[in-house]
C-alpha cells in the first residue's frame, strides 16, 4: 500500500508493506534517533510526535501514520540540542540510551505545559524508563531548566 | 510476532463489519496489545476513519467514541467533573502519555481484559455499549458476554446524580493493576466493581446505612466485598493477597466517597 507520511517537514511516499511498524519506517528514512527498546509498549525509548501529540512509534503501524506529521528528534533539533546540552552540563545523564525517548517527551510535556508542576513532570514522564534508574538527576535537571529558562523571560 | 498481509482503513462501518467476518481478519483500536500476540492476520481493519473519536457530551449522556484515546479521556473535563477525576484516576497509571495517546478506549473495553482499568472505571458508571449489529448492551453484561465478529462503536455513560470513586493497587508504577476498584453511590446504593482479580471486572451492590458510623460502614462494605468476589492467583499477587486488598481498597474508596480518606 501506498503511504504519505510528513517526517519533520518533509513528504515522503512510499509502498509499504502492511505489517511495517512506525519505528522501522521511521529508521528506513534516516531518522535513527528512534530507538528500538523493550518492543512491548513500556519504555518509551521510541517516542515520536504524531501531529503534536507523543506516541510509541514501535506500537503502531506505519500505515496509521499515512496523511499525519512526524517529528523525531532530528526534526526538533534547536530544541532538542538546547535541553539535551542542559541535560549533559548538568551530569543528569548517565549512559545517554533512553535520551532521544526522554528528550521527545519532555519538549511534548514543555508544549503541554508551561510550568508543570513536580507531580506532573513525573506522571507524564512516567513512560519513559532509565535503565540506569537516574530519574533523580532527570528530575533535577528538568527543574533547573525550567527555572533558569522562566528567569530568562 | 504479529504479521499483517493486507491494511484496509474502513470507508463506512458497513465495510469494516463485513471484512470483520473473516477470521483471520481483525480490528485494531490501539494495536497495542495486538502487536504482543503471536498471530497471522490477512487483513486488519482500521477504524480511524469512521469518526468514532470524539466524546459527545448531551443532556442525559455521554457518549465516547471506540477509537478516543485513553489520554482523551484523561484530559475531557466534562467527564471527569461528572465522575469527580475517577476517570482520569482510572488511566493515569497506565504506563505512560506515549502509550495512553495510541490506546483506545474501544480496545481496551472490546478485548474486556482482566487487567483492564478502563473497564473496572466505566462498569462503575451506567454505562452502555454501542455494538453494530447488537444494538445498546449494558457494560456489565458485555463484559460477560463471549467474543464475536460485531463491532464496538462507542460506550454510552447515562448521567445520574452520583459520586464515584476509583482505586488500584500496583506493585510498581505503570505495571498492571493487582487490583481495581470502582466505586459509585446513586441514591442509598453502591455499586463496587473489582478488576484485576486477575478476573475482569465485575459488580456488586451494598446498601448505605446511614445509621452506622462511616468508618466503621466502609469496614464492613470492605469485607463484604471481599466476601463477594472470586479472587486468583497470578505472577503478580497471590489470591489470598488480592482479597486482603479489596477488603481494604474498597473500604479507603468508601472513606474517599465521604472525604474523610
Amino acid at each position: 500500500m501506498i503511504i504519505t507520511v510528513n517526517i519533520n517537514g518533509k513528504n515522503v511516499t512510499e509502498d509499504i508493506e502492511a505489517d511495517l511498524i512506525l519505528l522501522d519506517f521511521l529508521r528506513k528514512h534516516g531518522c535513527y534517533s528512534v530507538k528500538r527498546g523493550c518492543e512491548t509498549s513500556n519504555c518509551g525509548l521510541c517516542t515520536v510526535l504524531m501531529d503534536e501529540k507523543p506516541v510509541l512509534s514501535c506500537s503502531m503501524l506505519a500505515a496509521k501514520a499515512d496523511g499525519k506529521n512526524i517529528m523525531t528528534l532530528e526534526g526538533l533539533q534547536k530544541e532538542a540540542e538546547e535541553f539535551g546540552t542542559f541535560v549533559a552540563n548538568q551530569g543528569a545523564e548517565q549512559c545517554g540510551f533512553c535520551n532521544p525517548g526522554f528528550i521527545m517527551n519532555v519538549i511534548a510535556m514543555f508544549r503541554e505545559y508551561e510550568n508543570p508542576t513536580d507531580e506532573e513532570i513525573k506522571e507524564y514522564l512516567a513512560g519513559n524508563l532509565c535503565r540506569c534508574s537516574g530519574y533523580e538527576g532527570q528530575m533535577r535537571a528538568i527543574k533547573k531548566f525550567m527555572a533558569e529558562r522562566k528567569g530568562a523571560k | 510476532m504479529l504479521t499483517i498481509k493486507e491494511y484496509v482503513k474502513a470507508a463506512t462501518i458497513d465495510e469494516a463489519y463485513d471484512l470483520n467476518q473473516k477470521k483471520t481478519n481483525c480490528i485494531c483500536g490501539g494495536m497495542i496489545w495486538l502487536k504482543m500476540q503471536r498471530k497471522n492476520v490477512q487483513t486488519i481493519i482500521d477504524l480511524s476513519g469512521l469518526g468514532l473519536d470524539k466524546i459527545e457530551e448531551r443532556e442525559d449522556e455521554f457518549e465516547i467514541g471506540a477509537m478516543v484515546t485513553l489520554r482523551d479521556i484523561e484530559e475531557n473535563k466534562a467527564l471527569n467533573d461528572y465522575t469527580n477525576g475517577a476517570v482520569k484516576e482510572s488511566v493515569r497509571h497506565i504506563v505512560g502519555v506515549q502509550f495512553r495517546n495510541v490506546a483506545t478506549v474501544g480496545g481496551s473495553i472490546f478485548g474486556r481484559f482482566g487487567f483492564s482499568d478502563v473497564l473496572t472505571m466505566f462498569i462503575a458508571l451506567d454505562s452502555y455499549v454501542k455494538l453494530y449489529k447488537g444494538g445498546i448492551v449494558s457494560l456489565e453484561e458485555f463484559a460477560k458476554m463471549p467474543k464475536d465478529r460485531d463491532i464496538l462503536m462507542s460506550i454510552i455513560v447515562k448521567k445520574q446524580p452520583l459520586k464515584c470513586v476509583y482505586m488500584s493497587q500496583r506493585n510498581t508504577k505503570t505495571d498492571f493493576p493487582v487490583i481495581a476498584c470502582g466505586l459509585s453511590l446513586v441514591g442509598d446504593t453502591y455499586k463496587i466493581v473489582l478488576g484485576a482479580r486477575p478476573a475482569k471486572a465485575a459488580a456488586i451492590t451494598y446498601k448505605k446505612d446511614e445509621s452506622m458510623d462511616i468508618k466503621e460502614f466502609a469496614e464492613k462494605m470492605g469485607e463484604a466485598a471481599a466476601e463477594s468476589f472470586d479472587f486468583n492467583t497470578n505472577m503478580r499477587a497471590s489470591a489470598e493477597y488480592r482479597k486482603h486488598l479489596a477488603k481494604v481498597i474498597v473500604k479507603r474508596a468508601c472513606l474517599k466517597m465521604e472525604g474523610v480518606y
